[in-house]
């Protein structure tokens, strides 16, 4: 039994100011794909950079970790262990992005993610980021846990 | 390949994810991956992905959380291998 997109999105762990997926496109076990829309509203504008606003890169990391790699990780974490939506944990471990274009208030992006592999709660994944000419603005990789939370 | 052999492939794999305020030498067989050698959980899979290939072997995830010391590691490690022969 798998989640409909909806569901992914609705039990991500993240609100605002902090949630960057709008919506799935699309979701397997091999890769997921989303979108996300920054509004000029958004507070970090406020500072980066001064006069001239411009979305952080961490903050372009965090668009493709929460779609790429957290959305696809609750997907095939749900797969292995059907129903256990309660106390799930998840981590980002390591995260190598490149950064080609400047992404500016108002901006919608495509995120998509390929697996490379999913094992004993780590999820490695190659991710890419475009914006609405198709253009790629940044790729990497990135790995994190996602795992049902033990005691410890 | 003896058991002492597959101790010092082990610790030569480990050692890339030790944290820098950790030093090689102070693996031993009852240092805890986690608790003492301070590697993280995302390493300690990279590790266990590593045992893997460098023995040619398949883990399950009981045998992660068995191996919660290096003593746990090359015991699991040697008792897939005999399952193999």
């Amino acid at each position: 039994m798998s989640m409909d997109f909806e569901q992914i999105i609705s039990i991500l762990p993240y609100d605002p100011p902090f949630h960057f997926v709008d919506e799935l496109l699309h979701l397997d076990t091999e890769g997921a794909e989303g979108t996300y829309t920054f509004s000029e509203d958004l507070d970090f504008y406020r500072g980066h950079f001064r006069n001239q606003p411009v979305t952080p890169g961490v903050i372009l990391t965090e668009c493709c970790a929460q779609i790429g790699l957290v959305c696809l990780g609750i997907f095939l974490q749900q797969k292995e262990n059907p129903g256990s939506i309660e106390g799930r944990g998840v981590a980002m471990s390591s995260s190598h992005m490149e950064f080609y274009k400047p992404v500016f208030p108002g901006e919608k992006v495509v995120v998509r993610s390929k697996k490379q592999y999913f094992r004993f709660g780590k999820l490695k994944c190659e991710v890419r980021m475009y914006n609405a000419k198709n253009e790629l603005v940044s790729k990497g990789e990135l790995s994190g846990m996602i795992k049902v939370e033990k005691d410890e | 390949m003896a058991h002492a052999q597959r101790y010092e492939q082990l610790k030569a794999l480990m050692t890339p994810y030790l944290p820098e305020d950790v030093n090689p030498d102070e693996i031993s067989p009852e240092s805890h991956f986690i608790n003492e050698l301070n590697i993280n959980s995302a390493h300690l899979v990279d590790i266990i992905l590593d045992v893997e290939d460098t023995f040619d072997i398949r883990l399950e995830n009981e045998d992660m959380d068995a191996m919660q010391t290096v003593k746990d590691a090359l015991e699991i490690i040697d008792s897939k291998l005999r399952n193999q022969d």
